[in-house]
């Protein structure tokens, strides 16, 4: 005979537990990525800026840098023949500032280094800074969009609940 | 003297402050959209200088402050600055993501009246209504001095040029205003500009030819002789009244006096770009420094806003030299002032002059509301605290911040995103950099895990505080460096450390190469005669991106330190400040070890 509290949990359509796994599991992705360093504290303010009446804000937000970090990642790409180190840079530069809008720590970082190769007008240099960049955004991407996914589920949850 | 209507202002105000936000990054657009709502501010955006430019000049009523980011594609930051501080006079706000030492420097010649570095926080743009406020200030004070100088005239020129009238009024409100001069401009505010039901009347709107007839007037009486009165018959305006045009004299006289100073600052030697020049401005300035010449023979000394420092313009115009008085139109054709571009005889360029003297938000109004700033506690959402503050805002704001940030209230938990509810995600722990929150963060213990709190979990919350200490030395040895820079007041060997720690941190990324030519390159850009070596290495500190400069930032924008206000303001950039809170060769040290 199986406890009570667990027949009700089983028996409840809206199981519960299942929305706390969720919030659990979305939890642990976010900490995980501080923790990594894919996200700093601006991504907090981000989270903070978020309330009833904005309640996509923090998704809207990440959906608008990562249009702008992949316009500015194609734009990067072309051309990798002759590098004009000023474009570039200031195409780096861009990123950096948008990256430092949502957070995106490690992907700020690699910028960083990116204009220091920019400023050494170093080819090589760039165009490897280009891969270290492109590799630490997707791999926030990767991570936001698991987030937003659940975060997505979680809201679908609480929706049915107040209906 | 309070009147209801001045008190109601004063509790809205800073609510409400009308701002223009440009930058061209349209992820920031939206986030400090977001963050200036919150502030209750009525916010505009913009992503292009250009657009912003014209949106400005159409409704030059329209808003109080600009913010603008440096580095955008169609403009620079700077050249939209100069712009709105010459036409508009409006406070700006630079931000960057790039906060070397020679980008404030410049940020600071070209007027800004504050430098704000990305990531910007929402506590750096609660405050920015204190730009606003201290221009009306500055301005009030000028009148003040205007005043004064009137009464010098007066007893200088006797009484037979101003009627009894004026006389009256000019000395009444002189000495009324001598009376309340260090204290209370709201009263002033009140003598001079009538009672308030007078306030509520349409403002005059000063049209080109409106102005033209002005400035006609005035150059017929002549300057130094001239009062409301005898303009006012001389314009021969149905509607005008005198009080229009005393308010507009005065104006024109602050403005004359501003320009004064500005260019007696740029023949003692300013070196800005050539390139302010444009056509835009040149009419602009023969007008101006044409009168100025009027009026230099006769006042000696005029207080000019350092805010607005335009430099270097009339620096042609042998301005000290003409004694007497001579009409307008006179002076271009005989000086030439700005020679390339063909001088406008006529005065189809007054539009700007009017723009310049259209005192934006220079409504009574707001000189009475700003009179009681937010004085109770900025708290910031980022104390270590666990459980958060919130922003007070006199009157009308309290509500609605709290309701902002209602993922404090635990009440709808399950309504709330799941964003807000942070059962676990380090929402409060990992933002604490200031030095006092960070000794806090090591005594926190766990918050157990109730409903009220529960934003705050146990575990999770343990994890996250690691988590973001981690981070500080796995990443974020500048972090440390930070807080050592700041904390150690005294100069301890914590700044020691950082160079190990440097070290360490090359397994991540080899950013030491960061530091060293990036601030070689700063000590180059920057002028030799500035003593500011030191800044330059704290600039260098923010210019590296790392989780730590963020920290710092926090720990420099806080009110515990008071260092970037002071920094950054352009009025008052004072070295031997800067050198009491921080000791810098320490720092020294360590970055260059």
């Amino acid at each position: 005979m199986l406890p009570l509290c667990s027949r009700v949990l089983l028996s409840h359509p809206f199981s519960p537990m299942s929305l706390m796994a969720l919030r659990e599991q979305l939890n642990m992705l976010v900490n995980s990525m501080y923790i990594e360093g894919l996200l700093d504290q601006q991504f907090q303010q981000l989270q903070m800026l978020q309330d009833a009446s904005s309640p996509g804000f923090v998704a809207e937000v990440i959906n608008l840098f990562c249009e702008d970090a992949e316009r500015i990642l194609t734009e990067l790409t072309k051309d990798q023949a002759v590098v004009d180190f000023q474009k570039v840079d200031a195409y780096v530069h861009q990123l950096k500032g948008s990256s430092s809008s949502v957070g995106a720590q490690n992907v700020k970082l690699a910028c960083i280094q990116f204009r220091q190769f920019c400023e050494e007008n170093n080819k090589d240099g760039c165009l490897n800074a280009l891969n270290v960049v492109k590799h630490h955004y997707y791999l926030l991407r990767n991570k936001f969009d698991t987030m937003l996914q659940l975060e997505q589920r979680i809201q679908a949850y609480d929706s049915k609940q107040q209906n | 003297m309070e009147r209801p209507l001045f008190s109601v202002r004063a509790e809205a105000f800073p609510a409400g402050l009308r701002v223009l936000v440009v930058d061209d990054d349209p992820t920031w657009l939206k986030i400090l959209e977001k963050m200036l709502r919150k502030c209750s501010y009525e916010v505009t955006t913009c992503s292009l200088a250009t657009d912003a430019l014209s949106m400005l000049r159409e409704q030059k009523d329209k808003f109080d402050i600009v913010i603008s980011d440096v580095n955008m594609p169609d403009m620079d930051g700077f050249k939209l600055l100069e712009h709105v501080g010459l036409e508009m006079d409006l406070p700006v706000i630079m931000m960057s993501i790039d906060g070397e030492t020679s980008r404030v420097m410049k940020g600071v010649q070209h007027g800004a009246c504050d430098y704000l570095l990305k990531p910007v926080r929402m506590k750096e743009l609660k405050n920015i209504w204190q730009h606003v406020y201290r221009k009306k200030m500055h301005e009030l004070k000028e009148i003040q001095t205007h005043y004064n100088n009137e009464d010098i005239n007066i007893l200088r020129y006797g009484s037979e040029d101003l009627d009894d009238r004026n006389l009256t009024d000019g000395i009444t409100n002189i000495s009324s205003a001598r009376k309340r001069k260090d204290v209370d401009y709201k009263e002033f505010g009140d003598q001079e500009f009538g009672d308030p039901s007078r306030l509520k009347k349409a403002r005059v709107v000063w049209s080109v030819d409106l102005h033209q007839k002005f400035v006609n007037a005035v150059n017929q009486i002549g300057l130094d002789k001239v009062g409301p009165k005898k303009i006012l018959d001389l314009m021969n305006v149905p509607g005008l009244t005198r009080e229009n045009v005393a308010s507009h004299l005065q104006k024109y006289r602050l403005y004359l006096s501003r320009l004064q100073k500005q260019s007696e600052d740029s023949t003692s030697g300013g070196n800005m770009p050539s390139d302010l020049i444009n056509n835009d401005n040149v009419a602009n300035f023969e007008l101006t420094s044409s009168t100025n010449m009027q009026q230099c023979s006769e006042h000696t000394k005029h207080v000019g806003t350092s805010e607005n420092l335009v430099p270097g313009i009339i620096a042609d115009a042998h301005i000290g030299d003409i004694k007497k008085i001579v009409p307008v139109q006179g002076i271009e054709s005989e000086k030439g002032l700005i020679s390339d571009s063909p001088i406008s005889q006529n005065f189809n360029n007054v539009p700007r002059l009017s723009a310049l003297f259209s005192f934006k938000g220079m409504t009574p109004g707001i000189e009475e509301k700003a009179r009681e700033p937010t004085t109770s506690k900025h708290q910031t959402l980022h104390d270590g605290a666990p459980r958060m503050q919130c922003m007070h805002y006199p009157g009308q704001g309290n509500c609605g911040m709290l309701d902002d940030y209602s993922y404090l209230s635990s009440s709808d938990q399950d309504h709330q995103v799941s964003f807000n509810l942070c059962s676990s995600s380090p929402v409060i722990s990992a933002t604490v950099t200031n030095e006092k929150d960070m000794k806090d963060l090591s005594e926190m213990k766990p918050v157990p895990t109730d409903q009220r709190n529960a934003h705050f979990a146990a575990i999770p919350q343990v994890a996250c505080m690691t988590g973001s200490v981690s981070l500080q030395i796995k990443h974020g040895m500048v972090h440390s460096q930070d807080a050592g820079a700041i904390c150690k007041l005294d100069g301890s060997p914590n700044t020691k450390g950082c160079s190990t720690e440097q070290i360490d941190n090359q397994e991540c990324f080899p950013l030491t190469c960061e530091f060293s030519p990036k601030s070689e390159a700063e000590l180059d850009s920057l002028p030799g005669d500035l003593h500011l070596c030191s800044i330059q290495k704290f600039g260098c500190f923010e210019d590296v991106g790392f989780g730590g400069a963020e920290n710092f930032q926090d720990i420099i924008s806080t009110p515990d330190t008071q260092v970037q206000n002071d920094w950054y303001i352009s009025s008052e950039l004072n070295n031997d400040y800067l050198y009491e809170t921080v000791d810098y060769p320490l720092i020294d040290e360590c970055l260059f070890a």
